[in-house]
């Protein structure tokens, strides 16, 4: 039959190309020369105009038809980029400028409540919040890190690094104590921070950060965990100076109130001593925990090598208030049907 | 600063202690604060109207001073010092019609304050950890409180000795244990004796004063969070409520079914209140912005953000998508000014002494020509032309 004779005839072609690469683009011209000759004399229902490659049953053939039109559109691309670069370089100096891909970042949806580093009013609501007390340099950072119930080895071995990276940070055994009755004996040795690590099916998953005074609880959700074992090309472990905090891209509201929970973990002290920093990198939601050491080569070279748990957070609620999800008031909540529509529009 | 304060159709409190005005017209929002320093002594805790005409705003503060804010000139005009602070936060704040305040704290003390005196007329002691208190908007002596194991009492202020109506708490469960009850808003409904309270174990239930039983005489669940905020639509027999998690949404109180939920909050609801006549509802919370739902459809109508968490809010009584009354009124000015001119040229015409007319005839042609190009003195023509023919008179004479 007609059509069986044209793939036949197209299969012959695309073999020859394969081996032949040269003398591929005269042989596939020669095929669709003939590919079209021969369908135009069957007539047009070998080939009608809504055909596509999807509609042919035997997967052979299918795979081959695709390949052939894939490898025509990248053809073509290529002949669009060298027509365009011709172009440009004919124009010399009037080119016009290079465009910008789109990234999502790019096309993010504009967030009104974008802080504005002028504005009185959030500076003041800053000013006075709950965290005011740790950046008028009167509490030092105090902070207890624990566990859901009977934690697993990777989990325990993630929060001894924890407190190995957070300056002044002391592990406890969770032994099944509810967490509304650590929270006042917490406050009562001066505590400033309840960090509490979920564990699911061996894993860390969770996270509940919680300002201890009277401040907000923030739960998150952990995931790409990686303990200083299974990093490639690490460093030596840290040692016990400080680490400086990088606070990357928090640049909503609620960006800022998660930044300021965060920077308030680590003691303040502007005489910066070992070259140890911490970094949470705020990206689409996420926020990206990375620990290095840093050398100054020379004035304009830094060396870098990452020491340290990695891990990734996403925020899932912010509550006011010590923890209590249950009567507690909930300053933000992650509701994901709501809220993760729109692929461009992100919170922090 | 006034014509502001006039544009302004939503009044909202925030806990930095500035008072908001939201324009929806102009998606305008304004803040009015007292001193240039803010302080979160003055977080503004609870506001009501001062009188029917809603030209002044009452807000209550933390610190336990009630300050009058007019909406006419845009300023706070008085302050009254309404407590101290350590008997806690007001929680509910309404007026008489005697110009007399109403005022309960967070300690139970419910004061009856007359204008000029220091010290409140009649107190009551409501119990502790009153949550809310409101007001029947038909009987004005009529009030609710509520609270944290502090079941619903309806006070009459007139006669302060003890409550008109103690509701009772429901029957132990099936374990025998105290059912906890957590009053956290109430309301009156209209044309009837029934109170309808939220509580904070997510429950709605009605108390009916005149029935026999001082059980809640009906009961719906909602969600999973405390409920915190609650209102009455001005079509009957629903209630919008909002919970801690920012979910609001619309109960049928004949069914006790859920009619629908209204979507939007990221955080807590602080504060509800439906529009007395449109079937508008607009929210506050702890995320910072203000919304506004329709009640038909459930869409979302007005989003602001305003910087501050918010505590409280009032809509005015008048339709929020109206053009401002400022428009209307230089608008009417206009009119009654040309009015005027119309007025001024009827009575000259009918003068009689000819020279006169023929000059006045003279000047109405000029009149007319300056008419189309200034339409606004007119007015000031008018009387401008009666002082000339007497000057004339005179010189005549």
């Amino acid at each position: 039959m007609a059509r069986e004779g044209n793939h036949g005839d197209s299969d012959k072609g695309k073999k020859k190309k394969i081996k032949n690469p040269k003398k591929s683009v005269v042989k596939e011209e020669n095929g669709e020369k003939a590919e079209k000759m021969e369908s135009g004399d069957p007539a047009e229902a070998a080939f009608p105009p809504t055909f596509s490659s999807s509609e042919i049953k035997n997967k052979q053939r299918r795979h081959l038809m695709f390949m052939k039109f894939k490898q025509e559109k990248r053809k073509q691309k290529l002949q669009l980029k060298k027509k365009k670069k011709k172009e440009r370089e004919a124009l010399g100096d009037k080119a016009p400028p290079k465009e910008v891909p789109k990234t999502i970042e790019n096309q993010r949806v504009y967030d009104e409540t974008t802080v504005d580093p002028e504005d009185e009013e959030v500076a003041f609501d800053e000013g006075t919040d709950e965290f005011s007390a740790y950046f008028n340099g009167l509490t030092n950072p105090k902070v207890l890190i624990t566990t859901s119930d009977r934690p697993r080895g990777r989990t325990v071995k993630f929060c001894e690094q924890l407190a190995t990276v957070i300056p002044n940070a002391h592990v406890y055994y969770r032994r099944g104590l509810a967490l509304k009755r650590v929270i006042p004996q917490c406050v009562s040795r001066g505590f400033t921070y309840l960090m509490v690590i979920n564990e699911d099916r061996k894993m860390p998953n969770g996270l509940v950060l919680c300002h201890l005074p009277d401040g907000p609880t923030a739960h998150f959700k952990v995931s790409s965990v990686r303990i200083r074992k299974e990093m490639k090309r690490r460093g030596k472990d840290p040692t016990e100076h400080t680490p400086e905090v990088i606070l990357n891209n928090f640049s909503t509201r609620l960006g800022h109130s998660i930044g300021r929970l965060f920077a308030a973990l680590f003691p303040q002290d502007p005489q910066f001593v070992g070259r140890q920093v911490a970094t949470f990198h705020n990206q689409r939601d996420f926020v990206f925990f990375r620990f290095h050491r840093y050398i100054f080569k020379n004035e304009k070279k830094v060396g870098i090598q990452e020491l340290g748990p990695r891990f990734t957070l996403k925020l899932r609620s912010l509550q006011k208030g010590t923890f209590d999800s249950k009567f507690g008031e909930y300053e933000w909540v992650l509701k994901r049907h709501e809220m993760d529509e729109c692929r461009r529009k992100f919170h922090l | 600063m006034d014509e502001r304060s006039r544009l302004c159709t939503v009044w909202l409190g925030s806990e930095t202690g500035i008072l908001k005005g939201v324009s929806l017209v102009r998606k305008q929002a304004f803040n009015f604060c007292n001193t240039s320093h803010l302080s979160r002594e003055e977080e503004v805790r609870v506001l009501c109207w001062g009188d029917p005409a809603e030209s002044e705003l009452l807000v209550g503060s933390v610190d336990g001073t009630v300050k009058t804010f007019s909406t006419e000139k845009g300023v706070f005009t008085e302050s009254r010092r309404c407590g101290e602070p350590e008997e806690g936060c007001f929680s509910g704040l309404a007026t008489l019609s005697d110009s007399a305040l109403v005022t309960c704290t967070e300690s139970g003390a419910l004061r009856v304050w007359k204008e000029g005196s220091t010290g409140p007329a009649s107190e009551m002691q409501a119990g502790k950890n009153v949550c809310r208190m409101r007001q029947n908007l038909a009987h004005r002596h009529r009030v609710a409180t509520g609270g944290k194991e502090n079941g619903l009492k309806i006070w009459d202020l007139e006669k302060p000795e003890k409550p008109v109506f103690t509701a009772k708490n429901l029957r132990d469960d099936w374990l025998d244990l105290r059912q906890p009850e957590w009053v956290r808003d109430m309301a009156f409904i209209p044309d009837s004796d029934k109170v309808v309270t939220c509580t904070g174990h997510h429950q709605v239930r009605i108390y009916d004063p005149s029935s026999p039983q001082r059980r809640p005489v009906m009961e719906v669940k909602y969600g999973e969070y405390p409920l915190v905020a609650l209102s009455l639509p001005s079509s009957g027999n629903s209630v919008v409520v909002g919970n801690t998690h920012g979910e609001i949404a619309m109960l049928d109180l004949r069914k006790g079914l859920v009619c629908g939920c209204l979507k939007g909050l990221a955080g807590g609801v602080r504060s509800l209140q439906c529009h007395p006549s449109l079937p508008l509802v607009a929210s506050c919370g702890m995320d910072r912005f203000l919304r506004i739902h329709s009640l038909e459809d459930r869409k979302l109508l007005h989003k602001v953000y305003l910087k501050s968490r918010l505590n409280c809010l009032l809509l005015a009584s008048r339709d929020p998508q109206d053009a401002g009354d400022a428009d209307k009124k230089a608008g009417e000015g206009e009119e009654v000014k040309e009015e005027d001119g119309e007025v001024w040229e009827n009575m000259e015409k009918v003068d009689d002494d000819e020279p006169e007319e023929e000059d006045e005839e003279e000047e109405e042609e000029e009149v007319e020509e300056e008419r189309p190009k200034r339409k606004k003195t007119k007015a000031e023509e008018g009387p401008q032309k009666k002082k000339s023919k007497k000057k004339r008179k005179i010189a005549k004479d």
